[in-house]
């Protein structure tokens, strides 16, 4: 089989919003009334300890039971809920913050069939990120499945510290994209 | 305590050839903002095998054809922009949605950030989307972007581009990119166009001018395909057919 070069990335450069917002994706995975409405947020630092104020954040995750609105999660008896894309995105043109509002994902498998705690994995993009950086952030409130998450066991504590959210009710989930405590990202 | 499984890990650089390096000091913007540690190689879970699907968004025709989302018509060249979204097995991937943004004719964006001293154009915002269809095709009218001044070095011009959005069938294939206009003068001197070190790769990110898509007494066309794939160094999971 040839397998055709891939598109290279590029940078979202500053003027992302023109293109990324306004259109049908928000910041709101489901609405703000749903008693299992969340609210995460955080800021997005360089290297100096700045906020970076023209990047961007996007999410996605799997819904509150723990299936993937997609058709690679093909495990029907995990029922889906409709409108609940599971992907979100905003902005960090408010001071380098950004805010999701969301659902707690449910746990799903991992390739080897023990459960990972539930998670979202995070895409950032910047001007000055000539590509996107991937991480994941966990819940705090998940002290168990968190110490058994395959993902989080193969990490250095500091790292996986770096991880996990804070805060009760209202999380806060911090990307640091350079520095002495750097978020670890993934290359998946 | 030690990690009871440790991942590999590898430098950003290996991802692929295809990709830039996180760190291109040359772009100035990359010093501080740049993940300098190696990247953490994660098996693909349902995580990385899923990610969002938008064949079924709403969008109106005015979405994909930025001269017609003003009372008026842009100032420029009328341009058409078209092309197939693929895998990198040469399947094309259908219902993606596609985001782009662009300067106008002027090299003006509509954003309160661009200072440059060129005219905005009170028929033209930049901003586009559209799905593809079954054969993985899009289409956008727009109109030629200006090139324009950046603050990267001194004279620095960043060449004639249009930014695209795109999604892939999974989260790790989510890719934004750059097109950019055949024999553009400003290539040489570009540290972003420049980040890319392979040359093929590059060549991908340039779209051609075809005749056949030229539309007589209307508009110049030009054709830009979009191949998408894991970004991972070494597949770890048997491929799927689906």
């Amino acid at each position: 089989m040839t397998e055709l070069g891939l598109t290279p990335s590029q940078t979202v450069g500053p003027y992302l919003r023109i293109g990324l917002f306004g259109g049908p994706i928000s910041n709101r995975l489901l609405d703000e009334s749903d008693p299992r409405a969340i609210r995460v947020s955080g800021v997005l630092l360089d290297g100096a300890g700045e906020p970076v104020t023209d990047g961007m954040v996007e999410i996605w995750q799997a819904n509150a039971a723990g299936r993937y609105a997609h058709p690679a999660d093909d495990r029907t008896e995990i029922e889906l809920e409709d409108g609940f894309t599971g992907f979100g995105r905003s902005s960090t043109e408010d001071s380098g913050s950004f805010e999701f509002v969301t659902v707690k994902p449910g746990r799903v498998p991992w390739p080897d069939g023990r459960l990972q705690a539930p998670h979202l994995l995070v895409g950032v993009f910047a001007r000055g990120l000539l590509k996107r950086a991937a991480t994941r952030m966990y819940f705090p409130d998940e002290e168990a499945a968190n110490a058994e998450d395959p993902v989080l066991l193969g990490l250095e504590p500091v790292e996986r510290a770096m991880l996990i959210a804070y805060g009760n009710g209202s999380l806060r989930f911090d990307i640091v994209l350079q520095g002495d405590r750097p978020t670890i990202f993934f290359a998946a | 305590m030690q990690p009871e499984t440790a991942f590999a890990r590898i430098s950003d650089e290996t991802l692929t050839a295809s990709d830039p390096p996180h760190l291109y000091p040359d772009y100035v913007g990359t010093r501080l903002r740049a993940p300098k540690d190696p990247l953490v190689l994660l098996p693909a879970s349902l995580s990385e095998l899923t990610g969002p699907v938008y064949g079924d968004t709403r969008l109106s025709e005015t979405d994909a054809d930025l001269t017609r989302q003003h009372t008026g018509e842009p100032l420029g060249e009328r341009i058409t922009v078209s092309g197939r979204v693929l895998g990198s097995d040469g399947k094309p991937l259908r219902g993606q949605l596609v985001e782009i943004w662009q300067a106008n004719a002027a090299g003006r964006y509509r954003h309160e950030v661009d200072t440059h001293d060129a005219p905005l154009d009170p028929n033209f915002s930049g901003g586009g989307r559209c799905l593809t269809d079954g054969d993985g095709r899009y289409r956008f009218v727009t109109v030629l972007p200006g090139a324009y001044p950046w603050g990267n070095h001194p004279n620095a011009w960043r060449p004639k581009h249009i930014h695209f959005s795109l999604f892939g069938r999974a989260f790790p294939e989510r890719l934004v990119t750059q097109m950019y206009f055949p024999g553009d003068p400003l290539f040489p001197f570009d540290p972003i166009f420049n980040s890319v070190r392979d040359e093929g790769a590059q060549q991908r990110m340039i779209a051609t001018f075809e005749l056949e898509r030229t539309q007589p007494d209307w508009a110049l066309g030009f054709r830009f395909d979009v191949v998408l794939g894991g970004r991972e160094a070494t597949p770890l999971e048997p491929e799927h057919d689906d």
